[in-house]
């Protein structure tokens, strides 16, 4: 004990820097392989899409680089030789329609569950959550009927109608939370100041709580963008269908696959989500965790 | 301008009674403020005037006016938060004419009102800035600013202060008097600091369980508090309570406070309390009158020594804690006459500046 | 002052008990603003979830030209089948393997981007969430190239290292490997995000207190960071749960079930049954045997949301 308490000063503070260091160095040594096993699919899929058909299917050359030069030529066949644009314009289409729809209703419900009572409201909440966590996968057979039965079968409007059952319960719920982490002073000094139930929303809540309209946004964004369960149901002719499907399915044409050309659909296809991450990956982020953390 | 009336006014939320049976009389350009401990229904009071919460029975009027279904726009009053409640989204400029553009007054208009207040609260730099970039004591500026803008027939603040630190306080507590000076408009202010009630009011309403204790200046509820409640909650350090007997002694009175220790009561109240001799009392006495012996012409019979427990020194004075049968009980003495912890010490008390409670009934008497 | 009475006109001489009216009046017409707000949401969920859901449950007890109620026929029916039991065993293994990797590779990769100096975290953390970001169904169809039987790039690493070639897709039981590991690449970000923020929000002078105590790096984890963490662990927990046992997209891409049926999971068998073959009833059927374990978990989830609700409260 004494031993040690002399000797501490001097030892103790090297060995200190000396484990930080050590524990630093295997961090990043781990970090790595994670981020090879992470990054290996979409380094592969950009790796295949800039060869050449040739190279692609010879089989003794490495897989993992670009022996014979870089060419865009699988990028060319793409947009000129498939249906490819296509269903990236339904997909445009069908997305902006679902994020607008998505936001106007959940923010208007959020609004008024998270500052309004009314009977069933706290209910009414709870069962949002609940609705949440039903998958797509239990509902995509009876919506076939309903969607049938409204005549939108292969029809990409059909996604307009389904897809907010996928990002409505959701954007709602974390809503709820941003509008409730406002200080209510904010709604009274507000009220004082005259303003009227939708002033206070559009002028007040929806600025305070923006990082959270730009999070939830985001959701419904990429949640909408990357939809495959309702697609592959309900739409099959190529006129009709969006890009998940699009390109998954009927890209696939002859019987030998074009892997080039199918690697280079897959990365524009998820190119809109990837650039949107990249540009605003902390607001992705808190919409993310929002769901468990808020509410 | 206007005064502000509560009639028998109740409170109540569920089952709970907040506010019980409240009535006051707020005449015109008076600067009046509502003090007691948290729950003691304060706020809720302010905030019905405000509008922000219903009035279960009674009446609020404000003008004249019965405002009890007027909803908080319309009833030209402005309120400043304890947190500020600024928007931060907006600059403060925005912040303090929000209320002017949604009751869409022309813009010239607007500029020159709200440059007019910056100009009152020395935040005329201010005006681009967001609430983050303020400190606490400009933002309760800005608050106040947008108070001030909107030109209101009542001011209301909701203990504004509490969230700022110790020496902002009494600079914004000077800056908010001031303002009142120049503005001269009807207020009603919040709050549990008994400090800050008697340096800003005109008149203090010490507010306590959902009823009024006593309304009066500050001087008054200081010197002639009317219960138990408002001598103990007003003045700091707080007001020595010990319980005592009242015994004749011929013409005079003794007040016994322990088998020791005996005061003779002053012939001045004699008269006053010769009812109660016998009774089981509450004696009251403020530190400040138990000092050193000092002075002239002082009476023997109120020295007394004691043993010391506990000393803080405060720099101008010394406050000297000791035990009565028990009770703590706490002097203000001279700091060179402080002795250290241990050690007796001889002290005067001053028993004309003597309450006496009566417990059954909580009243001063 | 003018105002007030210029705007209320009537109001000062009603006597009292119309005052009243008038103000239930006032919070009657706040409430049904609230109402109206929320009933485009009331609308899409009843109409396009609650109705559906138990419009499935009627589906299920159909005949597959919807002409005939079975009763449990069609649940009678997929128990008796052998192809079913492995469904649901598949679906068994292939949640919860995967959400156990997941979890741990969240839990390790949280920790160690927590290790790092923060300005480096934000980098990290970008990097590793992507696989999350892309949609999974173009993501699959990468993975799906990287076992091609005859292209296959981790084959030609394997010959490289003088290995033999590994039937990723083509052999059952490698099958059941590839798509729980495209599962775990794609999910396991989501619960480093999950972790980290939690991590994040444990204080550091918990930290501090428990060094000066003397506990070392392990206790620190064990008796801090884990019971901190507790909460938000269960909630990612299960609630991936309820998503991997749902999954569709990656085994309907990369197997469609093949071979011999020893991929299929709940969502891709309905979707064989309900929408390919054709027999709506029957997929409904297949569906609704994902309900109960939903069911469960949204239990404790919800739970969980409202305790950590009241913890930040």
């Amino acid at each position: 004990m004494t031993a040690a308490v002399a000797e501490y000063p001097r030892a103790g503070g090297a060995s200190l820097k000396r484990n930080r260091r050590w524990a630093l160095f295997t961090s990043y040594f781990f970090l790595i392989l994670f981020a090879i096993f992470f990054l290996t699919p979409p380094y592969y899929m950009i790796v295949t899409s800039l060869k050449s058909d040739a190279e692609v299917a010879h089989l003794a050359s490495n897989p993992w680089i670009i022996a014979n030069g870089v060419t865009l030529e699988q990028y060319r066949l793409l947009f000129r030789e498939t249906d490819f644009l296509i269903y990236f314009k339904n997909t445009v289409i069908v997305t902006l329609c679902v994020v607008t729809i998505t936001m106007v209703v959940s923010v208007l419900a959020a609004f008024s569950l998270s500052r309004m009572r009314f009977w069933g409201s706290g209910i009414l909440a709870t069962g949002i959550f609940l609705t949440y966590l039903i998958p797509d996968t239990l509902l995509f057979i009876p919506l076939f009927q309903i969607v049938r039965g409204l005549g939108l079968l292969n029809s990409y409007w059909s996604m307009v109608l389904v897809y907010p059952t996928l990002t409505v319960p959701f954007c709602t719920w974390i809503m709820i939370g941003y509008f409730q982490s406002i200080p209510k002073e904010l709604d009274e000094a507000a009220l004082i100041d005259g303003a009227g139930h939708m002033q206070m929303l559009l002028k007040i809540f929806i600025p305070v709580a923006l990082p959270g309209i730009i999070a939830a946004t985001i959701f419904a964004f990429t949640v909408s963008w990357a939809a495959f369960v309702y697609p592959i149901a309900f739409l099959f002719s190529a006129d009709q269908q969006v890009l998940t499907v699009g390109t998954v399915t009927s890209l696939i044409k002859a019987d030998v696959y074009k892997w080039g050309m199918l690697m280079a659909g897959a990365l524009v296809a998820a190119a809109p989500p990837l650039i949107v991450y990249a540009f605003l990956m902390d607001y992705y982020i808190a919409g993310l965790t929002a769901g468990a953390t808020k509410g | 301008m206007a005064d502000v009336a509560l009639r028998d006014v109740v409170k109540r939320f569920d089952e709970v009674e907040a506010v019980r049976n409240i009535s006051l009389n707020i005449p015109d350009s008076e600067f009046v403020v509502l003090v007691g401990p948290s729950g003691c229904g304060k706020s809720t009071t302010l905030r019905m005037i405000a509008g922000l919460e219903e009035v279960t029975e009674g009446e609020i009027l404000i003008g004249g006016n019965v405002v009890n279904d007027v909803p908080p726009k319309d009833r030209d009053i402005a309120m400043v938060f304890q947190n500020y409640a600024l928007y931060p989204h907006m600059t403060v400029f925005e912040n303090m004419s929000f209320g002017l553009r949604l009751r869409r007054t022309p813009k010239a208009e607007i500029r020159a009102r709200v440059e007019q207040a910056a100009k009152i609260l020395d935040i005329t730099e201010l005006l681009d800035r967001r609430p983050k970039q303020l400190s606490g004591g400009q933002r309760q500026r800005v608050a106040m600013g947008r108070a001030i803008v909107r030109n209101p027939k009542v001011f209301l603040f909701d203990e504004p202060l509490s969230n700022l630190d110790a020496k902002l306080r009494v600079q914004m507590r000077t800056e908010i008097k001031r303002v009142h000076q120049k503005v001269k408009t009807t207020t009603v202010y919040v709050t549990h600091d008994q400090v800050e009630a008697m340096t800003l009011a005109d008149r203090v309403v010490v507010m306590n369980g959902g009823r009024i204790e006593q309304i009066g200046r500050p001087h008054d509820l200081y010197h002639r508090p009317k219960t138990h409640f408002v001598a103990g909650f007003i003045g700091s350090p707080a007001m020595n309570f010990l319980p005592a007997r009242l015994q004749p002694n011929g013409e005079a009175l003794m007040l016994r406070l322990s088998p020791e220790l005996a005061f003779p009561v002053p012939p001045a109240h004699a008269a006053r309390y010769r009812p109660s001799v016998g009774k089981d009392l509450i004696f009251g006495l403020r530190p400040e009158h138990i000092t050193e012996p000092r002075g002239e012409e002082r009476d023997p019979r109120y020295e007394f020594s004691m043993t010391v427990d506990v000393i803080e020194p405060m720099g101008m004075e010394t406050m000297v804690f000791f035990t009565v049968h028990g009770k703590e009980v706490c002097a203000r003495v001279e700091p060179t006459a402080a002795k250290p912890p241990g050690q007796p010490i001889r002290l005067y008390a001053n028993l004309n500046h003597m309450h006496l409670i009566d417990p059954a009934t909580e009243s001063v008497l | 002052m003018v105002d007030i009475v210029r705007r209320y006109p009537g109001q000062l001489a009603k006597p009292a008990f119309q005052r009243r009216a008038g103000m239930r009046q006032f919070v009657r017409r706040r409430t049904t603003i609230a109402f109206l707000m929320c009933l485009p949401l009331i609308v899409i969920v009843a109409g396009l979830i609650i109705y559906p859901a138990l419009y499935s449950i009627f589906l299920a007890t159909l005949n597959k030209a919807q002409t005939r109620f079975l009763g449990l026929g069609n649940f009678s029916y997929l128990l008796s089948r052998d192809t079913f039991w492995m469904v649901i065993e598949q679906s068994a293994i292939f949640a919860l393997t995967a959400v156990f990797f997941k979890a741990l590779i969240g839990l390790v990769t949280a920790h160690l981007v927590n290790n790092l100096p923060s300005k480096g975290q934000r980098k990290w953390r970008g990097m590793l969430l992507v696989p999350w970001v892309i949609p999974l169904a173009l993501s699959t169809l990468g993975w799906w190239w990287l076992f091609d039987p005859t292209h296959s790039a981790f084959n030609w690493l394997i010959r490289g290292f003088g290995g033999t070639d590994v039937p990723w897709l083509s052999d059952p039981y490698w099958a059941r490997f590839s798509v729980i590991l495209v599962n775990v690449w794609y999910g396991a970000p989501f619960f480093l995000i999950m972790y980290l923020a939690a991590l994040k929000s444990v204080p550091e002078q918990l930290y501090e207190a428990a060094q000066i105590d003397g506990a070392n790096a392990w206790q620190r984890f064990l008796h801090i960071t884990l019971p901190m963490m507790q909460n938000i662990i269960a909630i990612t927990v299960l609630f991936s749960l309820i998503v991997t046992f749902a999954n569709f997209d990656i085994v309907q891409i990369m197997t469609a079930g093949g071979p011999r049926n020893m991929t299929h999971v709940f969502a891709t068998y309905a979707f064989l049954l309900g929408i390919r073959s054709g027999d709506l009833p029957l997929g409904a059927a297949v569906s609704l045997f994902m309900f109960p374990i939903l069911a469960v978990s949204a239990v404790f989830i919800l739970r969980g949301v409202r305790k950590r609700g009241r913890e930040i409260g």
